[in-house]
């Protein structure tokens, strides 16, 4: 690979020093009619690249993409998202179109004479109203989502707080209570990793996943609350399957909430996610053979996990902060529950 | 002003200590060149981490220093990079680099004036910018590396050294960096604004400025609007920092302790950094419009379509772009009511920027389109505003946002709306005007080569960034390895890399036109593209106050190009009205 940066590198520029030496004796250094009509027709050429890369793109990489959302949330975001998405195609077709195809319509010649065409009040009203129309519509189905999303009813709610620290994630479940005791940074010693306050009575029955803990579990079907905080710097939940995010900032409590809408066999199951997850084990498996030939270990197998991954800059493992998110039946998921020592057992 | 050409020059006040707009200018478009080569080179250095992860190769060895082991990048200097990386290109090359070059060149030019209204405050902004840079570049060699929070700078990672060790005095030196490159714009923009309201020539009404001179008009007063308060973010975070003050820190917990801070909070940080950051990427873009604006007119041999609509749309697009900050910050834990205000602003902003690029479209149909490079850099920039634009409307979107907040998305987003076109602009300006700044013509066939080479590696990068990103893969990751569900995006980012290194390299042929046409380029004619702007009637050595005698006195707008009854395809705005003829 190196070998052949360093080719390409020296092929470069020794064309583009070939091209100078050559270039400068030239006289013309404004664009003639043969310049217009050469570089018109490779704005026509440009215009099939780029139309060309778009549709390579989407029959190419449409299989990395995320698959449909695993929340019941995130599935009203996907339609947004959809509408959103086809407008903006539609426009991107037509309008790149209009670009490239006028400039080589109207490349340049000596003979003809450009019109004189400064105003008109119709095409502008048109331009103008059209976006505004289209914009207004997207306005209000985004805010109607919008609230949707970030207005959650409470009632019997999952209440799960999601602790952000340099560079791991603990999780603690408010227990048979439903709120979470207190808990601030000034509180951390020992196992009590998350600062909470055990002399709140709320404390006593919250559940504790410590950064040992490489997964924790929600219910399918329930709605879930986030609480997020952090220890230290800025962090971001991010939980891209079921379409949610949100900050974890020191000082402050943020919320997010979703009902998880497909367990993770269900998910493991979606055709999709089969194709993706098909097509990372053979590209592991290829890489483990090149590994093994060198001495060195083959990658871990892999198994598709909901993720929880850190979306805000945080240093320098920040690339590494990662929880696993199992999604079960809710029977499955009380079983679990019940089987998890509170914080007054374990401290 | 009046005295020009009579006081003795020494080569100092010549070429160093100017206050001739002229040559301002040109320091500032050479000193944004050469912190555009080192934003770019940097560009190629992360891409290849991210391509090749965890790979050695010996360009590390050789630009790292001790960061890096062997030949492998280590995880500080990526975040290292890409915080450099950003700040250079938004702030030193974009801000800077465009509108410091191409108002200063343009302004006096193009309204008729002899100088800027004050040309010693000139050269102490140019000065201060050139100080700023030195800081910044120095930042790089501290021994624990340069400032790495990203080139937004959020505390508590930039205010902690605990937390990441670019946030010592590497940290120090960017906020006294940006604090000197505000004061730079600031004065900057005064002259800008105060030149172009009082200094017009005879004539030249508000309504008969070229679109150029808006724009700039316009970034300047939005600079001196929002500006003042990064500097004010900047110094809370300097106090926060070194005195140990807490406006933005709270109930913190690193290296084992609780640190004393109460009370304070990163959000407000993220206000204060997204009043100025928002309406920054408009002061990077709106001048690279100007400049399209005018270039396309001239070369389409036609008016601008709907002059006066963009104008309307500067001014909405000014006046909005100081109301939506808040979208960058959907998910910072911010009020939801206020996510779906930013929504309802943002998304309206997409009705100016509609309109523009419909008009400049329209301003191609039936024209008789000369396609000189800079032409081509104008046509390339509608294309990728558009496709940039675009995507923008997604990200407005707060319930969109939630997922592709800070992923590739983004960067793909705002590389092609900001990054890439207010690039294209700048090199159509620098090609279009080249004749006025060094009296020579720029080389037209490695123009085209390095314009089709760009727009290639352009598209060829941020295009299949958009998939990345919708696939869920968050930007500033060192690698992704870390997680094996990324695995299938390895061969895009190789292809990506690809794109950025023949990118980078293609940027290497406008260095050299640049450079070789400005001693062996061929000697330019008076009016080269027989545009019909102000700055081309004055003679090609530069004199000192622009005009021999005095000023010309303007009869006509500025896109009098092809009008029926005229001899000629274009008519210099200093013609006055023929017998009969119609002012447009
Ligand atoms: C050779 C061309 C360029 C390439 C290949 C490139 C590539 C990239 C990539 C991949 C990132 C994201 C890295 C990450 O998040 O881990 C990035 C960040 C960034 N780039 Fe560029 N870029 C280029 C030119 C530009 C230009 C012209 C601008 C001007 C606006 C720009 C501004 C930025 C900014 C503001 C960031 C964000 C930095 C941060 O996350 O703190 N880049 N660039
Ligand atoms: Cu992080
Ligand atoms: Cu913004």
């Amino acid at each position: 690979m190196l070998a052949l940066f360093y080719i390409f590198i020296a092929l470069v520029i020794a064309t583009a020093f070939w091209q100078i030496t050559n270039i400068f004796n030239l006289k013309e250094v404004i664009a003639t009619d043969k310049d217009n009509e050469t570089q018109g027709k490779l704005m026509l050429g440009f215009m099939l690249f780029f139309y060309g890369l778009m549709i390579f793109s989407f029959w190419k990489y449409y299989s990395v993409l995320l698959p449909e959302a695993a929340s019941l949330e995130g599935q009203t975001i996907e339609g947004l998202y959809i509408a959103t998405m086809l407008m903006i195609l539609i426009a991107q077709g037509l309008v790149q179109f209009l670009i490239f195809w006028f400039t080589y319509k109207y490349r340049g010649n000596k003979n003809n004479k450009a019109l004189h065409y400064a105003d008109s009040h119709k095409l502008e009203m048109i331009w103008t109203i059209v976006p505004t129309v289209a914009l207004a519509g997207l306005i209000i189905y985004g805010l109607t989502v919008w609230s949707d999303v970030m207005y959650p009813d409470n009632d019997k709610a999952l209440i799960v707080e999601v602790y952000g620290k340099q560079f791991d994630w603990e999780v603690r479940y408010a227990g048979k209570d439903g709120v979470l005791g207190k808990a601030n940074v000034h509180n951390i010693k020992g196992q009590n990793t998350m600062g909470v306050d055990m002399t709140d009575e709320n404390a006593k029955d919250d559940i504790h996943i410590p950064t040992t803990v490489k997964e924790f579990y929600l219910p399918k079907g329930r709605k879930v609350i986030f609480k997020f905080r952090s220890q230290d710097v800025l962090h971001s939940a991010f939980m891209p399957h079921f379409r949610a995010q949100m900050n974890c900032v020191p000082g402050m409590v943020t919320q997010f909430a979703f009902t998880p809408s497909m367990t993770t066999e269900e998910m493991r199951a979606n055709p999709k996610m089969i194709d993706k997850i098909a097509n990372i084990k053979q590209i592991r498996l290829e890489k483990s053979e090149v590994l093994l030939k060198e001495g060195k270990e083959a990658l871990e197998p892999y198994e598709f996990d909901y993720l929880l991954l850190c979306n805000k800059i945080c240093g320098a493992t920040h690339f590494n902060m990662q929880k696993k998110i199992k999604v079960v039946e809710s029977a499955e998921f009380d079983k679990w529950i019940a089987e998890q020592k509170t914080l007054n057992e374990v401290l | 002003m009046s005295d020009h050409g009579h006081h003795k020059e020494t080569f100092i006040t010549k070429y160093i200590f100017s206050q001739d707009h002229k040559m301002i200018s040109k320091q500032y478009l050479i000193t944004g060149i050469f912190m555009g080569v080192v934003g770019v080179f940097m560009s190629m250095l992360f891409r290849m981490q991210i391509a090749w992860p965890e790979h050695s190769f010996s360009i590390f060895e050789a630009f790292l220093g001790s960061h890096q082991t062997d030949g492998v990048m280590d995880p500080d200097i990526y975040l290292a990079l890409v915080t450099i990386h950003g700040t250079i290109m938004v702030f030193f090359v974009l801000t800077a680099g465009l509108s410091g070059t191409f108002s200063n060149l343009l302004i006096p030019l193009q309204i008729g004036a002899r100088d800027m209204a004050s040309g010693f405050l000139n050269m102490i902004s140019y000065w201060l910018f050139f100080l700023s840079s030195l800081i910044m570049i120095l930042s790089l060699f501290v021994q624990a590396g340069p400032a790495a929070a990203g080139w937004t700078v959020y505390p508590p990672l930039s205010a902690l050294p605990q937390a990441i060790p670019g946030s010592g005095t590497g940290m120090t030196l960017w906020l006294v960096s940006m604090a000197i490159f505000i004061a730079s714009s600031l004065l900057g923009a005064l002259n800008y604004i105060v030149t172009v309201l009082n200094l017009r020539t005879k004539g030249m009404k508000m309504t008969r400025l070229p679109l150029s001179i808006w724009s700039f008009f316009v970034t300047a007063i939005i600079g001196v609007v929002s500006f003042p308060v990064l500097l004010a973010a900047a110094l809370l975070l300097m106090f926060d920092r070194s005195f140990g003050t807490s406006f933005y820190l709270s109930d913190i917990f690193i290296g084992g302790e609780v640190l004393h801070y109460q009370g304070g909070s990163p959000v407000l940080f993220e206000h204060l950094f997204w009043f100025l950051g928002h309406p920054e990427v408009y002061i990077v873009i709106l001048p690279a419009m100007g400049i399209v604006s005018e270039v396309m007119a001239v070369n389409a041999r036609k008016p601008i379509f709907g002059y006066r609509a963009m104008i309307t749309s500067i001014i909405a697009i000014a006046f909005l772009s100081t109301i939506v900050w808040g979208h960058h910050i959907f998910v910072s834990g911010m009020n939801p009511f206020l996510g779906s205000v930013f929504t309802f602003t943002t998304l309206l902003i997409a009705i100016p920027s509609a309109v523009k690029s419909f008009n400049w479209i329209t301003t191609l149909w039936k024209g008789n389109l000369q396609l000189n490079p800079a032409m081509l850099f104008s046509i390339g920039f509608v294309s990728t505003f558009v496709t940039g634009g675009l995507t923008g409307i997604v990200m407005g979107d707060s319930a969109l946002d939630i997922n592709i907040h800070d992923t590739y998305f983004i960067i793909a987003h705002f590389h092609l709306v900001m990054g890439v076109s207010a690039i294209y602009g700048m090199f159509a300006g620098v090609y279009h005007w080249f004749p006025k700044m060094y009296g020579r013509m720029m080389n037209k066939t490695l123009g085209y080569w390095h314009f089709w080479i760009t727009a290639i590696a352009a598209y060829g990068v941020f295009f299949p960034m958009h998939f990345v990103g919708l696939a869920g893969l968050p930007r500033r990751y060192y690698t992704n390895t870390a997680f094996p569900y990324f695995d299938d995006l390895a061969d895009i980012n190789v292809v990506m890399t690809w794109f950025a290194i023949l990118g980078g390299l293609a940027q290497l042929i406008f260095l050299a036109n640049f450079f070789i046409s400005i001693y062996k380029g061929k000697k330019a004619t008076q009016n080269p593209w027989r545009a019909n702007t102000l700055e081309w009637t004055t003679p090609v050595e530069h004199i000192h106050g622009n005009w021999p005698g005095e000023i010309p006195e303007v009869h006509r707008w500025a896109y009098d190009y092809s009008k029926p009854g005229l001899d000629e395809d274009f008519m210099l705005q200093t013609v006055p009205l023929k017998e009969g003829e119609e002012p447009s």
